[in-house]
């Protein structure tokens, strides 16, 4: 009935736009429907937790509605908020954000990468986070000074490999450019995930080793005809691809798909500070206009609680980045991956990586 | 008003291109590879637009003016490719025929859901066209073929002209199937540089090129319609054109429009049914039938309100053409070409500046489909104006009818079927449209084309496929509305 209300109401202002009159009656009204709170046992919306009852909340989540819908019902269900969300990707939400500047309407980005944050927080369009929330991020997964984002989860590159048709895996990227690989290895150029891989290759190995590797990979016969990390996984999968570099999570997405039984796919998380083993994270931010929104606030606060990092271990299978919490089922513990040793933040030396690649003919 | 509207994205793209200096421009224009991005862009383009105009006429004259088995079927099966979203073609099209990636398979993937530009108004103009003209040529002994190039094809030179734009455009400005297909195009290009660096002034900057490349053809197209009056002596009405019997061609043309729909709805149909059978995720059915509600309103709202601002556009440039008219048409279709990424920042840039009020609501939203499909309709609309013979207007205003009365006792009642030509397309346009929903939409809103989104990007490919199969279900309505309509106005 609602619906159909907002819809007349719209009808006739898609009209008055059209005919250049002005309307003042507002089409697409979205009167929040309050949730009843269960706000006993939460330890995340403690403090704040009575006074946010009835509040709202934008958020703009770059990351798939099937992964983050749950943990912020959950929010609201703990808090009273409501959160109004619009899903996209990080690269468009990011845009958009941009573009809206002081003027947007979002009080939270929720993205899937640091890349994106860090590039609002370069305009800044970003408001510093509380300090305790922030702190309660392994060192790794926080900015190193301003506070203006912080992981959420943690993912890591690995290696997947089909046992029928290598049988003997390598243990690191490293070891891909031997010619027993030759043709064998898929790699994926103008991916996000491995743009960052490269961008912390050349980091933390300097630029001249990351050339080395790409152009030795290339003289290796490596492929490219592949357009995604699922498309790579799914080819290793079949039985048509033996080795292809990937992010880890992208396994637990297929087997949920298939089932865990047809999956041939094995992963290889690469030891030490081989950078094949880049730990990434998601990451969020509060934007000016979130700053004045004690419900943001308690967002990122419940994104960092223990509710929340259990959420996205068990769903989304990616690593906490809060002490105490269990790693997801079936990989390896989080202190067992090291990977290169740079700062998140070293990887937004992206351009760099990009001219390399496109040097290199990876990429455009 | 509508000098605002086609501004909008054109003009968004040169404050960001130079924004960061000329400098900045000219490191990005002046570069070897931008020049090779144009020639591979414009090579695609050419040959997509050859395709679809070979297989949008012949199909289009196979259902409206012979007696091919089916014809009924085809006429409603042959438009719905439109709807199909770009990547859902290529990925059934890459993982059937790996080997396709590339030139060839961008070529199968754009033609196959772009020849429905050129089939819709011809299709249109065909059931209006008079058939006294073709009737005379038969009369003087002149077989079927060559009565087809000779009159027929001459008849339809303005609605194919415009189909055939649409694909041009469509194809620079394409990217799912592109990127799919591993061929790299200017359109490929920018959205990599916007979504690597954020960086927003490379991405405008060609962005700014491919405005530039654009202008070859729509001159081109400006030059040739204005030549290419379809002149009628007298004022006879035009009845319904005289079945061509095919005899024994008419299996073999039946198979040819069977081949057609088979390549372009068959295999992405086969492949969505491969997605659900191997994939244990599910949609839910209330939220496919929420968001169908949703993909029809909004596209109708769309198609009806590009409808309103295209037809006094497509009236004026035809019966008053001059630089002014010109000028508005071109840089509508030159905002066609922008790739979504552009576009859907620019109406953010816009929106929130200038119309707060309405960011992020329907009525938002909707205006952003006029600027994205304005072009679509104006070609059609123009198409179906231009077969109407200027005498009946001038009679009508003798007897005495206001602009207004000319327009309702006339111009609308004659091109009824080319401006539903016109609504089909942005609906159908409008129905799959991604990258500006997703930004423009009301929070909570979804569409078939977002949903289908969400779920392929979560890899829940089961469950995306009941939304793609929807989206061509959508789409079938309004062809087979349009499709009745053509007949219902004979008698």
């Amino acid at each position: 009935m609602r619906k159909l209300r907002a819809r007349g109401g719209a009808l006739l202002l898609a009209m008055a736009v059209v005919v250049g009159a002005c309307g003042d009656d507002d089409g697409g009204d979205t009167s929040a429907t309050t949730v009843t709170p269960a706000t006993s046992g939460t330890t995340a919306a403690q403090g704040a937790g009575d006074s946010l009852e009835g509040s709202e909340l934008t958020l703009y989540s770059g990351r798939n509605e099937n992964l983050v819908q749950g943990v912020v019902d959950a929010f609201e269900e703990a808090t009273g908020v409501t959160v109004n969300v619009r899903y996209g990707s990080s690269a468009e939400m990011g845009a958009a954000l941009l573009e809206e500047g002081d003027r947007t309407p979002a009080d939270v980005f929720y993205s899937q990468e640091v890349g994106a944050v860090g590039v609002l927080a370069k305009h800044d369009l970003l408001a510093p986070l509380p300090d305790e929330v922030v702190e309660r991020a392994d060192e790794r997964f926080r900015p190193p000074s301003g506070n203006l984002w912080v992981g959420v989860t943690g993912r890591s590159r690995v290696i997947v490999y089909n046992p029928d048709l290598v049988p003997d895996p390598p243990e690191g990227v490293l070891e891909l450019t031997d010619p027993a690989w030759n043709g064998k290895v898929a790699i994926v150029p103008g991916n996000a995930g491995f743009q960052a891989f490269i961008t912390g290759f050349r980091v933390s190995r300097g630029e001249d080793a990351a050339r080395q590797w790409l152009e030795d990979m290339l003289a290796n016969g490596v492929r490219t005809d592949y357009t995604s990390n699922g498309d790579v996984l799914e080819a290793v999968n079949n039985g048509e691809l033996p080795l292809g570099l990937i992010n880890h999570y992208y396994w637990a997405g297929l087997a949920a798909e298939l089932g865990a039984d047809n999956m041939k796919a094995q992963l290889i998380f690469p030891k030490g500070d081989d950078p094949g083993g880049l730990f990434n994270a998601t990451a969020v931010g509060i934007t000016k206009r979130g700053a004045d929104n004690p419900a943001a606030a308690a967002f990122v606060e419940y994104l960092l609680s223990d509710e929340g990092q259990r959420y996205f271990v068990e769903q989304t299978h990616e690593y906490p980045v809060v002490a105490g919490i269990d790693d997801p089922e079936g990989y390896p513990p989080r202190r067992e991956l090291e990977g290169p040793a740079i700062d998140l933040t070293d990887l937004d030396s992206l351009e760099e990586t990009q001219a390399l690649l496109a040097d290199l003919g990876l990429l455009s | 008003m509508a000098l605002a509207v086609v501004l909008v994205p054109v003009s968004y793209i040169v404050v960001r291109a130079t924004d960061q200096g000329w400098s900045t421009f000219h490191a990005t224009f002046w570069r070897r590879r931008t020049f090779d991005l144009v020639v591979r862009s414009a090579g695609l383009g050419i040959t997509v637009t050859a395709v679809s105009l070979v297989v949008g006429i012949g199909a289009a004259w196979l259902v409206a003016s012979t007696d091919v088995p089916g014809r009924g079927l085809w006429r409603a099966l042959l438009a719905t490719p439109l709807a199909l979203p770009s990547y859902v073609a290529a990925w059934a099209w890459i993982g059937w025929r790996p080997s396709l990636a590339g030139f060839t398979g961008a070529v199968i993937v754009l033609s196959s859901i772009s020849y429905p530009y050129v089939y819709l108004p011809v299709l249109g103009a065909l059931h209006r066209t008079d058939p006294a003209l073709a009737e005379v040529a038969r009369a003087c002994g002149r077989g079927p073929l060559a009565v087809f190039v000779s009159i027929t094809l001459r008849q339809l030179r303005v609605p194919a002209l415009g189909g055939a734009i649409l694909v041009m455009l469509y194809s620079l400005s394409e990217f799912g199937g592109v990127a799919i297909m591993r061929y790299e195009t200017l359109t490929y290009v920018i959205y990599h540089s916007y979504r690597a660096s954020f960086d927003r002034t490379p991405a405008a900057v060609l962005g700014c090129v491919l405005v530039a490349v654009t202008i070859v053809p729509l001159v081109l197209a400006v030059w040739s319609s204005e030549r290419a009056r379809v002149a009628r002596v007298g004022g006879g009405s035009a009845r319904r054109p005289a079945v061509i019997r095919l005899g024994v061609w008419r299996w073999p043309a039946c198979l040819a429009l069977a081949a057609v729909v088979g390549i372009s709805l068959g295999v992405p149909a086969w492949n969505l049914l491969r997605w659900i059978e191997r994939g244990s995720s599910r949609a839910v059915w209330s939220d496919v039938l929420d968001a169908g509600l949703s993909t029809v309103w909004l596209a109708a709202l769309a198609a009806g309100a590009t409808l309103l601002l295209a037809f006094p556009l497509g009236v004026m440039s035809v019966r008053h053409p001059g630089r002014f008219s010109r000028t508005i048409t071109s840089v509508a279709y030159a905002g066609h070409t922008l790739p979504g990424i552009t576009i859907a920042p620019s109406l953010v840039f816009f929106g929130i500046r200038y119309l707060p009020g309405f960011y992020q609501r329907t009525p938002m939203l909707i205006g952003g489909y006029v600027v994205l499909f304005l072009s679509l309709a104006v070609g059609a609309v123009q198409a179906s104006i231009a077969q109407i013979p200027r005498g009946l207007d001038d009679v009508a205003r003798a007897a005495g009818r206001t602009q207004w009365g000319v327009w309702r006792s006339v111009t609308i009642p004659l091109a009824t079927p080319g401006l539903g030509a016109a609504a089909t397309l942005v609906f159908i346009a409008a129905a799959k449209e991604l990258p500006a929903t997703l930004l423009l939409r009301p929070i909570g809103v979804d569409t078939l084309a977002t949903r289908l989104w969400t779920m392929t990007d979560a890899a829940a490919y089961a469950a995306a496929a009941p939304y793609a199969a929807a989206l061509v279900v959508v789409a079938v309505l309004p062809t087979l509305l349009l499709t009745r309509a053509g007949r219902l106005d004979r008698p």
